[in-house]
């Protein structure tokens, strides 16, 4: 089984499955959605597979191939996953044939939608198993595009707006960081190479370090989004289609996170360690602000984008802090906020296909009409506000965690955002499925339907598995953190957590 | 493995299956759900009975038992699983939850009898209990948390169960917010002893607490501990969600908002006693301080209110003010007592209430009731019992529990919480006394179109038990018997009461104090000239009198002060920082661009094909760009 180069065919399956949909006649809408549908289960089942053969232990990358592909210019196709991008293939393959279900409405040219989608796919794929910065940023940009053709084309009345930001905002931090791929590619003292694991030991100067990690972080800090680069994302995941706003906000979202701990940190690390201040500021002001300003929303797609602003910034939180618990669970959390945000826009999006309308006011009352779907909600939204025993809660904590044990103080306004975030939550929960029905539009709203049960089931499995037993993604996650956190921290410096552990086993 | 260690997991498992079968199947279920709800709490309850027997059974010094389930969160070299502890302390909360729980579900059964959400109530009741259970058998501090989440999760399903009524909702959610700002104070809590001790387990805590923690650390871990505590038992400054609480059904008040939840925070200052200790006097002066006074505030309130629920939430309050000012003087064993009678008396007479409320139509204003006991003879007689109990009227269960806490604060020296606390004593007799006698003394009045009657068999069978336990519970605690206290004192230590005259004296002027205010209320509320009196006293301070009927303000004060400045720096963020200002940027910078290529701008149809094949165009220039550099390198 182990001598199957899983990884690679489950990045191209999805993209060799568009041959496929291209064969469908675009008038059998039924035909294509199975077809979609099948390629990316057959991707997940066989994503299982790096799962399987994933050995824990170890922070080394695995399951990859190493070919040349231009070897004049140093560029190759190196792949492999360690333990933090093995979530996030297992998310996107997991979420892929969950979005395909979200999309059973899609009726208006279907055909290049389902392509669209499985494009996506690839491309977030390759993202994350890319180990050669030619390579990766050939899938990052790949990623962009269907992604944009997405919310331009299947999105709500503003799309075209929504998708020009989405796209101008995203490609300026992209140039941004092919200048500094590309300077690093010349500064390699070696033969010109774009291999990553090569690149690693570059020697720069602390000033070009500095320039070369703001290419890298004004990429990543606009796909997080890091406040003040984030205006482009309520108004992507507002107009976006559902299925648009699942993957947007539980991998798109995640890309900019996975960069910043791939390459910014471990390409750069005296850049990194010197601008840890700026950054953690910047996340602390995201989770603080992002939560305030969901509050009052007035639209809930629009909330739930906000709410991910927050909780991305306890992520960038968690990557920053420079201790193994911090890391560890920011990695968690990238992978928790995928399943609850992701779950979170498939039942708006139910409920949206129920009643045309994103406005909180025009809702009241639905948990009477519509009973399972607002329990499911409720579980869902208590996994984002972080209820211990759900999944939420366990990234939160260790990052919390990590904070504490290197900057005390910072944790007080990170942890003010668990209170917001209730705030927000429920008060939204409370306007749209609480209350008596005062429009009658409310009144019979059907409940879910047997294809949204299956669509919503697993990720409530994993919500529930991961909260109350997280040790197997842990353990996967662990070494490959510690292995950032030790890139993060001056290696002169005291080993893991020399505060705080006193008398720890 | 003691018997008790391998039953702990099981006493947790059977409510909370009992729940998940119930949420999954109930609706098929019908009248069985309540049955089901009731039979699984019941059987905990036995279980908790038979490893009680088993911990009396071994020598006092090995009556703690600690369980590894499972691991749970590990990273580096933080560690917490998911520890089950049984010793004495936790045994006697096993019983008080699943016992009271078990009898508060029967009465369910009728009192929900009809509801359309009838097993959805018996669910969410049984998830309580897991949680409760969680929350006293856990051995760490973050499974406590878990816990302690858990309930407040809970209360809001359970208060907002009719969530239709806007009240309901709102109410819920309150509790629910306010809640959550005292488990970020807890939270901090966790972390700040995570980082100094470096684990989280009870024994780990505490011992690290009697040993290498400073004083200003632990008066720090304790305050926000403690901070905490005062959301989830309803103290100052976050008491303002239980008055409202009581839009939930009766049931729910009586189980988690009088008896097991609200003691949640009188639990765990006991649990981490030591880390209180350690602060060397401030952390338990600011605990007994806080009780103290929300015992006066919160029975002050209680004497003008005319909803019959809301005096009971106010003197849950007030009483559980009592638990932490005996916590806060070391008296650990006399607030444990008195949480354990509380619950009894507490919940029989929230039943009683609900049974009142049920032969009403709902009625929940005393000004529209009178003279139900001739009426309802089982539910007056056994209110009764619960009356006296509170009001602390010799041998009443009450009557032992509060004159032990003050005698506590007596003899460490504290006469001005003393003072409070005796006071707080006549306030309590007479809005307790007050009730009953509007509810249930004079002339039968009640409103229109309600035909009061008995409570039915389901309600009688939880009421009787209980008012015996009101009656007698206080033996649990007499003197050269089985001791409450002798039994806790391996965990929370000696108790300091002496012997002598002095306490015989102190419960002489606490049972008068008690009996004063019974006849303060019977001057002013059985006669007609009783009517007259009351306007003269009023007259004496109308702005006091003003001031206690509108709650001191203290909801208006949160909402102007602290909900409205909030919402609007956050719409100011939202619609113009935002909007206006970051957004503002991005579109002047994009119009810039748009004036710049003035000559491209057919381009700009708004058909989106063309912004994709602009797109692919950009990527094919990016490689063409990056081969371009290539060259020339």
């Amino acid at each position: 089984m182990s001598e199957w180069p899983f990884l690679d065919i489950v990045v191209f399956l999805p993209l060799a499955g568009t041959l496929l949909i291209g064969l469908i006649p675009r008038a059998r809408v039924g035909a294509l959605r199975i077809g979609a549908l099948a390629v990316t289960v057959v991707t997940f089942l066989l994503s299982l597979g790096i799962l399987m053969n994933f050995d824990t232990g170890t922070a080394d990358f695995q399951l990859g191939t190493s070919v040349e592909w231009i070897p004049e210019w140093g560029i190759s196709y190196i792949t492999g996953v360690d333990g933090v991008s093995l979530w996030m293939v297992m998310l996107t393959t997991f979420l892929m044939p969950l979005s395909v279900l979200a999309s059973w409405s899609v009726e208006r040219r279907a055909k290049p939608y389902f392509i669209f989608l499985l494009t996506l796919e690839t491309g977030l794929l390759g993202v994350f198993v890319s180990l050669d910065l030619f390579l990766f940023y050939v899938f990052w940009e790949a990623s962009l595009v269907p992604m944009y053709l997405l919310i331009g084309i299947w999105g709500y009345r503003n799309r075209v707006y929504a998708a020009m930001k989405f796209f101008l905002f995203t490609l300026v931090g992209s140039l941004l960081m092919l200048v500094a791929i590309l300077f690093l590619y010349f500064s390699f003292p070696g033969s010109p190479t774009f291999n990553y694991q090569e690149l690693l030991g570059t020697p720069l100067s602390l000033g070009t370090q500095r320039l070369l990690f703001l290419g890298f972080f004004a990429s990543f800090a606009v796909k997080v989004p890091l406040v003040p680069l984030h205006t482009w994302l309520p108004d992507a995941h507002t107009e976006a289609p559902t299925a648009g706003s699942v993957m947007l906000a539980a991998v798109l979202l995640k890309l900019g996170a996975y960069g910043l701990i791939r390459f910014a940190i471990p390409l750069f690390p005296d850049a990194a360690r010197e601008l840890v201040p700026l950054v953690m500021t910047l996340a602390i002001i995201g989770i603080v602000y992002g939560a305030a300003v969901a509050i009052v929303q007035r639209d809930m797609k629009r909330l739930i984008a906000y709410s991910s602003i927050a909780h991305l910034g306890f992520i960038v939180l968690g990557v920053f802090v420079g201790s193994i618990q911090g890391m560890s669970g920011g990695i968690l959390q990238m992978l928790n906020h995928g399943l609850s945000t992701g779950a979170l826009f498939m039942l708006f999006g139910a409920l949206y296909e129920r009643r045309h309308t994103r406005r909180i006011a025009d809702y009241g009352g639905v948990a009477r009409s519509a009973p399972v779907l607002a329990g499911v909600f409720l579980f869902v939204a208590l996994s984002s506000l972080g209820l211990p025993g759900l999944n939420g809660f366990v990234g939160e904590f260790l990052v919390l965690l990590g904070t504490f044990f290197r900057y005390r103080w910072w944790v007080v306004p990170a942890a003010f955002g668990i209170i917001l975030a209730a705030i927000y939550l429920l008060w939204a929960y409370k306007r749209v499925f609480h209350g008596p029905i005062t429009n009658d539009a409310n009144l019979r709203i059907p409940d879910l339907r047997p294809r949204e049960m299956v669509m919503l089931a697993p990720i409530l499995v994993l919500i529930a598995f991961i909260g109350v037993y997280p040790k197997p993604f842990l353990d996967r996650i662990e070494p490959s953190a510690q292995k950032v956190v030790d890139q993060l921290r001056d290696s002169s410096a005291l080993p893991e957590a020399a505060v705080g552990d006193a008398d720890a086993p | 493995m003691t018997t008790d260690a391998v039953l702990a997991p099981f006493i947790i498992g059977l409510p909370l299956a009992g729940a998940v079968i119930l949420l999954l199947f109930g609706k098929r279920m019908g009248r069985v759900a309540g049955v089901i709800g009731s039979a699984t709490v019941g059987v905990a309850f036995i279980l908790g009975v038979i490893s009680f027997f088993s911990l009396l059974s071994r020598p006092e010094e090995e009556r703690a038992v600690s369980r590894h389930l499972f691991e749970w969160i590990t990273a580096g070299s933080f560690q917490a699983g998911v520890d089950l502890l049984v010793d004495q302390l936790s045994i006697v909360m096993v019983l008080v939850v699943t016992g009271v729980g078990a009898l508060i579900h029967v009465y369910s059964i009728g009192y929900m009898h009809g509801d359309e959400r009838y097993p959805r109530f018996f669910a969410y009741l049984n998830l309580f209990v897991a949680f409760m259970l969680v929350l006293v058998l856990a051995d760490n501090l973050l499974l406590l948390y878990v816990g302690w989440e858990g309930v407040g999760l809970c209360s809001y399903l359970l208060i907002g169960f009719w969530f239709e009524r806007r009240a309901a909702a709102n109410a819920a959610k309150k509790a629910f917010i306010v809640n959550r700002i005292g488990d970020f104070s807890f939270l901090l809590g966790i972390l700040l002893l995570a980082f100094t001790v470096g684990s989280l387990t009870i024994g780990g805590v505490n011992s690290a607490a009697a040993g290498e923690l400073t004083a200003g650390t632990a008066t720090v871990a304790a305050l926000l501990l403690f901070g905490g505590a005062t959301g989830k038992s309803a103290q100052i400054p976050l008491y303002v969600w239980l008055p409202d609480a009581m839009e939930g059904p009766t049931p729910v008040s009586a189980l988690i908002h009088a008896a097991t939840m609200v003691t949640a925070g009188v639990y765990m200052v006991v649990r981490f006693s030591p880390v209180f200790e350690a602060s060397g006097g401030t952390a338990l002066a600011v605990v007994a301080w806080v009780g103290a006074i929300t015992a006066l505030w919160a029975a002050l309130m209680a004497c003008a209110e005319y909803d019959i629920k809301r005096v009971l939430a106010y003197s849950t309050i007030s009483q559980l003010g009592y638990m932490f000012l005996a916590a806060g003087v070391g008296a650990y064993s006399a607030g444990m007592f008195h949480l354990v009678t509380h619950a009894f008396f507490k919940a029989l007479m929230f039943l009683g209430a609900g049974a009142v409320m049920h032969a009403l139509a709902g009625e929940v204003d005393m000004r529209k009731m009178g003279g139900l006991r001739k009426a309802m003879p089982v539910v007056g007689l056994t209110f009764l019992a619960g009356v006296l109990a509170i009001s602390g009227v010799a041998p009443f269960a009450g009557f032992f529990s509060k004159d032990s806490i003050l005698a506590s604060a007596w003899f460490e020296d504290q006469y001005a919480l003393w003072g409070i606390a005796v006071f707080t004593t006549l306030l309590t007799a007479f809005y307790m006394a007050r009730l009953f006698f509007r509810v249930f003394e004079g002339d039968l009045k009640v409103p229109e179109g309600a035909h009061p009657h008995d409570a039915p068999r389901s309600m009688a069978a939880a009421l009787v038990p209980l008012a015996v336990l009101a009656v007698i519970g206080g033996v649990i605690n007499l003197p050269r018997l089985v001791t409450l206290e002798h039994f806790l004192e391996p965990v929370v230590g000696e108790s300091h009461v002496p012997t002598g005259l002095t306490p015989w004296v102190l419960g002489g002027i606490a049972l008068l104090v008690g009996i004063a205010g019974i006849l303060i209320a019977r001057a002013f509320y059985t006669t007609t000239a009783g009517a007259t009196r009351r306007q003269r006293l009023q007259r004496l301070a109308p702005w006091f009198v003003t001031a206690v009927r509108n709650k001191f303000f203290v909801d208006r004060i949160y909402g102007r002060g602290i909900v409205l400045p909030g919402k609007a720096l956050a719409s100011f963020s939202s619609s113009v920082l935002d909007t206006k200002v970051i957004d503002g940027v991005v579109n002047g910078v994009a119009w810039l661009i748009g004036r710049g290529a003035e000559e491209g701008r057919h381009v700009q149809t708004g058909y989106v094909r063309n912004y994709a094949v602009i797109t692919l165009l950009g990527v094919v220039v990016l490689v063409g760009i990056l081969f371009l550099r290539i060259g020339v390198a």
